[in-house]
């Protein structure tokens, strides 16, 4: 019990050590370009904004209680079967997603479809909760959570602006560049930047694999430390 | 029987779990470094996903289903069962598995719980939900997208031995390449998505 109540004694206040927690998952711990975790779903839902919005909101939310409730219960959970009850925790709080997308934003629930579901295996969840919420207190465990959710949802963001202008012209739904479908029965509407010819390329499942793999590299290129030297 | 074959090659294939749909990429990224072991992950996944789909099956259509035996939709419990009987299929494997075969257990190593947190493991069962499928058809699609995922595997792994010799800029090394090489197997197996699996 002696380690538990040094465990307990871990600040409660907002200091450097709480900032690094929430700004490292941002930099030189990307769940995503440096842990490598949680790939399956950053590729499947980036083809627009609006859906890769709805999961990483989904996706924080789920880190972030996952890691507060699993805190919590760190001192009751036997050794031997804490995947389980780590998974029904995650899955308990992916339900709720599911329920909740399913009441309030039918849409993006559709278009998700087993992706919700998928977060459960996200493995940035069941990784943060094994490397960290297994051995800190609730309130440091909730700022990572919340931390890293963030980490992952910039790197969502950010591979869904560049697949979504690119491969329809559109920024959360409005046209940006190249010309709407109107067009074709009214050639008065030419749009501003009307030569671009949208790249399909950018709509298909390899071109995230292509744009993750670039943001890696220029990643990697500005902070030296992650080069991997093996 | 042409049915079933035609799902196995649908699913290993043309639908490939890995290069298609891009699921259980963490562990395909994170253990294909060498061709062995890349083997013993795909034999282990092949193995855990044609044993969970079945199981998958009957709880999906005879516990939650609205004409299973409680008579009321509880689809809601799903994620959590479906999660639950992976983790636990996956621990009884490896309880057998040790007992039976300790050679094939040394060599599966630690793979084996690592593909509890396998998204295509969940992710198949979740589209043979959302397909439809019978008994049989399950089964042949999950044996179908396991093989599907042991080539995936085995291909990247293959390529990433070899371009360990190659000069690769310093900051592309490693994580950034196996991305970069996996859109590019993702795109040659698009080319297979014409296929008609009913011709063979």
């Amino acid at each position: 019990m002696a380690d538990v109540q040094v465990a307990e004694k871990q600040s409660i206040g907002f200091g450097k050590a709480e900032r690094k927690l929430l700004t490292d998952p941002l930099d030189s711990n990307n769940p995503i370009t440096v842990q490598v975790l949680g790939i399956c779903s950053a590729l499947a839902v980036t083809t627009g904004l609006k859906n890769a919005t709805v999961m990483a909101i989904a996706v924080i939310f789920v880190t972030a209680f996952a890691n507060l409730i699993t805190s919590m219960l760190r001192n009751h959970i036997p050794k031997a079967v804490r995947m389980i009850v780590q998974l029904v925790i995650i899955a308990t709080l992916v339900t709720i997603v599911e329920l909740t997308l399913k009441a309030v934003a039918f849409d993006s629930y559709k278009q998700l479809s087993v992706f919700i579901g998928l977060i459960i295996t996200n493995c940035i969840v069941m990784g943060r909760l094994e490397a960290f919420a297994m051995a800190n207190n609730p309130y440091r465990s909730l700022l990572d959570g919340i931390g890293n959710g963030v980490g992952y949802g910039i790197i969502l963001l950010a591979v869904a602006f560049v697949r979504e202008f690119f491969g329809k012209g559109e920024i959360f739904g409005f046209k940006i560049i190249g010309n709407t479908a109107e067009y074709v029965l009214d050639t008065t509407q030419i749009s501003w930047l009307g030569w671009y010819a949208n790249n399909n390329l950018m709509v298909l499942f390899p071109s995230a694999m292509f744009v993750i793999g670039i943001l890696i590299w220029m990643h990697r290129a500005w902070n030296k430390s992650l080069v991997d030297i093996s | 029987m042409g049915e079933l074959l035609n799902i196995f090659i649908k699913s290993a294939f043309i639908e490939n779990l890995a290069l298609s749909y891009f699921l259980g990429m963490c562990s395909y990224l994170a253990v294909s470094k060498t061709v062995k072991t890349a083997f013993g992950l795909g034999l282990a996944v092949i193995f855990v996903l044609g044993i969970t789909m079945p199981i998958n099956w009957v709880i999906n259509n005879f516990l939650l289903s609205e004409s299973g035996i409680f008579q009321t939709d509880l689809t809601f419990l799903r994620l959590i069962l479906f999660i639950a009987v992976i983790a636990s299929m996956v621990q009884l494997v490896e309880m057998v598995v040790e007992k039976f075969s300790p050679s094939l257990y040394n060599s599966l190593g630690i793979f084996l719980p690592l593909i509890t947190v396998n998204c295509a493991i969940l992710g198949g069962s979740l589209f043979m939900v959302s397909k439809e499928y019978n008994f049989a058809e399950s089964v042949s699609f999950g044996l179908g997208g396991g093989f599907g995922w042991f080539l995936a595997i085995i291909a990247i792994a293959a390529i990433r031995e070899k371009i360990k010799y190659s000069a690769v800029p310093p900051a592309l090394r490693g994580l950034g390449m196996a991305f970069l090489l996996t859109g590019l197997m993702g795109l040659a197996f698009m080319s297979l998505m014409g296929i008609d699996p009913a011709a063979f």
